[in-house]
């Protein structure tokens, strides 16, 4: 498939390239890799974000209103959801939060306008060819469970054995109990996956989409002036809004994620 | 789908794990640890000062609310007051002035008095000083017509008794 340089393959875009090989732990290779140099991008940009936030004048001025204004977000997402221990879970889903929003987003940025210039200079390659790591079940599944042993660790640290609880509803008759257990065991272990999944998918079909797309425009305007009037127009039009929605997609993933670890923290706060 | 199909090369998911937890952690530390937290702080510094500040004021207002209402009573207090003196005052004033009109009359009156009795008086003395003339006159007359000498009390019985009995 990838062999045909005239035809545009939608997958090719999620393709992890080593960009150096870097050294081996116990046998395994490690490499830097486009993926990483995004996530690398994606902590710098980050971190130029903050510092707007760090001033620290008593009125603030729009950057660093702004970011007061995300960390007032997640610190009332975890107010509202957690109660007051929430606030010692900030740094953990701030973290996660920006850290997934930045990479949607980042991943969304249309870099490829600048890609002739990758052909005169190959280095740049991986700049102009943004990769999004969120739309990896490696990435979003390792995040996922990086949550989901935290609601492990707090819960069984905080309440013992008796964590087990949050698996049977109170004020149930027992016949019920002994069904419900069970199903809400269950329930409970799928989180890590729903939670990766979720954001994996949510990315990786709205870039999919937007290639196709873009790979309608492509081969409808070399096919001819007409199929290009007919098809790449409005695919191009099509384009514009689903780009518009993917930037909500990426807002609202990272919220979800964000709100789903602080709901989980919840139960192993409370238990119910 | 490359995110399956390339799990079976060598070094991808290892890059792909190493990377994230190095990334990560960058992330969790710098950006969640240190810097989101001071933000958060700065943040709820600024609240409680605000706080702080609207706290004050409003305390201030209170105080000068308390001031404005003392300094009304007091105001009220001394215009009650003043109103009262003047009202004692003006009272006085009538008294007073009543009393010396009353005294006055009172002198007037006992002068009219007074001078009626002078008149009265005076007038006795005119009307006894007419008998005496008539008299005079009368034994005057009768020593000239009859050649009589009237005795002088006779004669003045006799105009005593035509003035006053006819």
């Amino acid at each position: 498939m990838a062999s045909d340089p005239t035809k545009i393959d939608p997958m090719h875009q999620f393709e992890v390239q080593t960009i150096a090989p870097m050294f081996d732990i116990g046998g395994v290779p490690i490499s830097f890799t486009n993926s990483a140099f995004w996530m690398v991008v994606t902590l710098a940009v980050l971190w130029l974000f903050m510092l707007g936030g760090m001033k620290r004048e008593v009125v603030p001025g729009r950057w660093q209103m702004m970011v007061e204004g995300f960390t007032g977000f997640i610190d009332k997402l975890l107010k509202e959801n957690i109660g007051k221990a929430g606030r010692k879970y900030l740094p953990y889903v701030f973290s996660l939060f920006m850290f997934i929003l930045f990479a949607n987003l980042i991943g969304l940025l249309p870099l490829g306008l600048f890609a002739p210039v990758s052909k005169y200079v190959p280095e740049l390659g991986v700049v102009t060819h943004p990769f999004t790591f969120t739309s990896h079940f490696t990435i979003t599944g390792v995040l996922a469970i990086m949550s989901f042993s935290i609601v492990l660790i707090v819960g069984f640290a905080k309440h013992g054995l008796k964590f087990f609880s949050l698996f049977v509803p109170s004020g149930t008759p027992l016949i019920m109990k002994i069904i419900i257990a069970p199903i809400e065991f269950i329930s409970f272990l799928f989180r890590p996956f729903s939670l990766g999944l979720r954001l994996f998918v949510a990315m990786i079909a709205g870039h999919i989409l937007l290639k196709v797309l873009a790979g309608f425009v492509i081969q409808s305007s070399n096919a001819s002036f007409l199929w290009g009037g007919v098809v790449g127009i409005p695919s191009f039009v099509l384009m514009v809004g689903v780009s518009a929605l993917e930037v909500l997609v990426a807002g609202i993933q990272a919220y979800v994620f964000a709100l789903l670890t602080s709901l989980y923290i919840h139960d192993a706060e409370h238990l119910h | 789908m490359p995110q399956i199909s390339q799990l079976g090369e060598s070094g991808f998911v290892s890059s792909q794990l190493f990377w994230l937890i190095i990334v990560f952690a960058l992330v969790y530390f710098v950006i969640g640890r240190s810097m989101a937290t001071k933000v958060v702080a700065t943040v709820e510094q600024r609240d409680e000062t605000v706080a702080g500040d609207l706290a004050a004021a409003e305390s201030a207002r209170a105080a000068a609310d308390q001031s404005e209402e003392e300094w009304r009573a007091q105001e009220n207090a001394a215009r009650e007051q003043a109103r009262a003196k003047l009202a004692e005052a003006r009272a006085r004033g009538a008294q007073a002035s009543e009393a010396r009109l009353a005294a006055a009359n009172a002198e007037l009156d006992a002068k009219g008095a007074e001078a009626d009795a002078r008149i009265a008086a005076a007038r006795g003395a005119a009307m006894s000083e007419i008998d005496n003339v008539a008299a005079e006159a009368a034994r005057d007359i009768v020593s000239r017509v009859a050649g009589a000498d009237v005795d002088a009390a006779e004669a003045r019985k006799a105009v005593e008794s035509v003035r006053h009995g006819g």
